[in-house]
């Protein structure tokens, strides 16, 4: 046994660096400021971390076109075009979430720094986990990204459903995160390493005679995988905890959460057990059938629309893990634009649904929504819009995601697993539909209040609205921007 | 006397079972909070097990790892617990049913 102080090449650390620095620099400042800290203050501090993330990813982007990729930290951390371009989701993700985050503060009275420090602490959980290569900082990552989000679940003490929905978040991510890293030593004491490439390498050079051990920890990782992204059967929290939680966080936990798990999810399943692609796929395609298909007849009866958007979000991961079944780097693109387009359209869904929410996170009953789309054009057209992006509308960019994975799946030869999935789609279009026409609706009372919209999350909206709408039309750029950096994938 | 690596393995089997079936099926919260514990206690010593059979001191290196996470947890864990109890004045699962699904 011998331990080596292993080289670190920081300009791959750069990002969670970055986002783990502005979370202690304003933690610190909170706490030494004489003064409460303004929350202007904070969201100031969360932007510029964000926007130098994405500076510092284009840096990185350029890095890896020139020397392609690499992997620093004894191979712990990996550099490449895949872990770039999900460094860029997790940014943009968290600065759309800040933005309302900072209007619901103010709103619903939880003022003070902790928010957009666990926001901070999250949001480099989940970097950490788009940018590893090895089981342990996968462990790493999602459970700073859980940790952070456990609490932020339960901000609000105003409510009680927040601090429920903190405890059946906590107890049921604990229990997924020690399946998880069980997993983990499992395939360790199966291969020999915790360390991706060191298990793709050992399995490729390797006949695994006794693989008991290594499909058992498969599996488990598998589960744990299964929990974070509310995959079906592993998703009967994410209502609950959907509908409890703030509607801001419940928004980053559609958003960042998919991000981290799904990348970090194909990078252990592409790059680390891609020899043992024939074990996992009839796996993933019982898991496919049954997420897309749970997520949408559930979604059907819910009369919440954060339960709505709870099965919704299971009926797209199911979309999400389509790309992953089919191993491929086509799959894997399509995965990745999924994740990346996905993210802002949920975020900004989630704002206008904290908006219509009101004083207290109370009005969520679809039928508060009657007719919003004629009292406020703006407000409602965006809402419908951003539905329509993810229930894959021709010239929204949801459309578009779909058509990544499901034509990926076809060159894989899952015809039947594309039509299951495209007849879940078809399901779920009818919950989203309906609240589209419950907004156009005519017979709306006419003394109901007006939705006032702040100016920050009003600039979130139309983030998420704009990507819907201009990738929708012109999805090249970023189509061949997530195929380009699976080539870079490591091998 | 040498006791088999299997047997530590099995042991940690045992406990990573007995951990998952109390989260199941008990209803404190403290309960099923320890049971947790219980279940990441067990991939430790599967870890340290495995580390000593492959002479490889990576698996070592990994309980660190878990055992920092494991203590993390704990304190959100009883934050969590604490907060909820002060809203309740109990601290079981079963009156956590606001929410129904």
């Amino acid at each position: 046994m011998s331990l080596t102080i292993p080289s670190i090449h920081y300009l791959a650390l750069l990002p969670v660096l970055t986002i783990f620095g502005a979370a202690v620099v304003l933690t610190v400042l909170s706490a030494l400021a004489p003064r409460p800290l303004r929350p202007a203050a904070s969201l100031a501090v969360v932007l510029a971390a964000c926007v130098a993330v994405v500076v510092e990813a284009a840096v990185q982007w350029s890095y890896v076109a020139d020397h392609g990729a690499t992997t620093t930290v004894a191979h712990a951390v990996v550099l490449d075009g895949f872990a770039v371009v999900g460094t860029v989701a997790v940014a943009v993700a968290l600065a759309l979430s800040a933005l309302v985050v900072y209007d619901w503060g103010a709103r619903a009275s939880v003022f003070g720094a902790e928010v957009p420090v666990l926001a901070l602490a999250s949001s480099a959980g989940a970097l950490l986990m788009v940018q590893a290569n090895d089981l342990v900082v996968v462990f790493l990552g999602l459970e700073t990204l859980s940790l952070g989000l456990y609490v932020l679940a339960g901000v609000d003490r105003h409510r009680s459903g927040s601090s429920e929905a903190a405890l059946k978040y906590f107890l049921l991510g604990g229990f997924a995160s020690a399946i998880f890293i069980y997993g983990a030593a499992l395939v360790y004491g199966a291969t020999g390493s915790t360390n991706l490439s060191a298990i793709a390498y050992f399995l490729g050079t390797n006949v695994v005679l006794r693989p008991g051990l290594l499909y058992a920890g498969g599996a488990l990782l598998l589960v744990g995988f299964g929990f974070k992204v509310a995959a079906v059967p592993f998703h009967q929290w994410s209502p609950d905890v959907y509908q409890g939680s703030p509607t801001p966080v419940t928004g980053m936990m559609a958003s960042i959460v998919k991000v981290g798990a799904f990348l970090a999810l194909v990078r252990v399943l592409v790059s680390a057990l891609g020899t043992q692609l024939d074990t996992w796929r009839p796996i993933l395609y019982a898991l496919v059938i049954a997420t897309c298909v749970v997520g949408a007849v559930l979604g059907l009866a819910q009369r919440d629309v954060k339960r709505l958007l709870a099965y919704s979000s299971i009926n797209q991961a199911g979309f999400m893990l389509l790309g992953v079944w089919t191993g491929s780097a086509a799959g894997a693109a399509g995965t990745l634009f999924y994740v990346l387009t996905y993210a802002p359209v949920v975020v900004a869904t989630f704002a206008v649904v904290t908006l219509a929410g009101g004083v207290g996170d109370t009005r969520h009953s679809i039928d508060g929504y009657r007719g919003l789309a004629r009292r406020q054009p703006w407000l409602g057209g965006a809402l419908i819009v951003l539905l329509l992006s993810q229930l894959g509308a021709p010239l929204t960019v949801g459309f578009y995601a779909k058509y990544a994975v499901l034509s990926a799946t076809l060159a894989s030869g899952g015809g039947a697993l594309a039509l299951v999935a495209l007849l879940s789609a078809a399901v779920a279009a009818a919950f989203y539909l309906r609240w589209v026409m419950v907004l156009v609706a005519e017979d709306a009372e006419d003394d109901a209040e007006r939705v006032a919209v702040p100016r920050a999350t009003g600039l979130a909206i139309l983030a998420g609205v704009a990507v819907a709408l201009v990738f929708g039309v012109w999805p090249g750029p970023v189509a061949a921007w997530a195929q380009h950096a699976t080539l870079l994938f490591l091998p | 006397m040498n006791v088999p690596a299997a047997w530590y393995l099995v042991l940690a089997a045992v406990l990573f079972g007995i951990g998952a079936y109390g989260l199941l099926t008990r209803r404190s919260a403290l309960i099923m909070f320890m049971c947790v514990e219980l279940m990441l206690n067990a991939v430790n010593l599967t870890f340290v097990t495995f580390a000593r059979t492959l002479s490889d001191i990576g698996g070592q290196a990994s309980v660190f790892f878990v055992m920092v996470v494991a203590a993390a947890e704990v304190t959100v864990g009883l934050g969590i617990v604490v907060a909820v109890f002060r809203r309740r004045h109990s601290t079981s699962v079963d009156e956590l049913n606001e929410m129904k699904g």
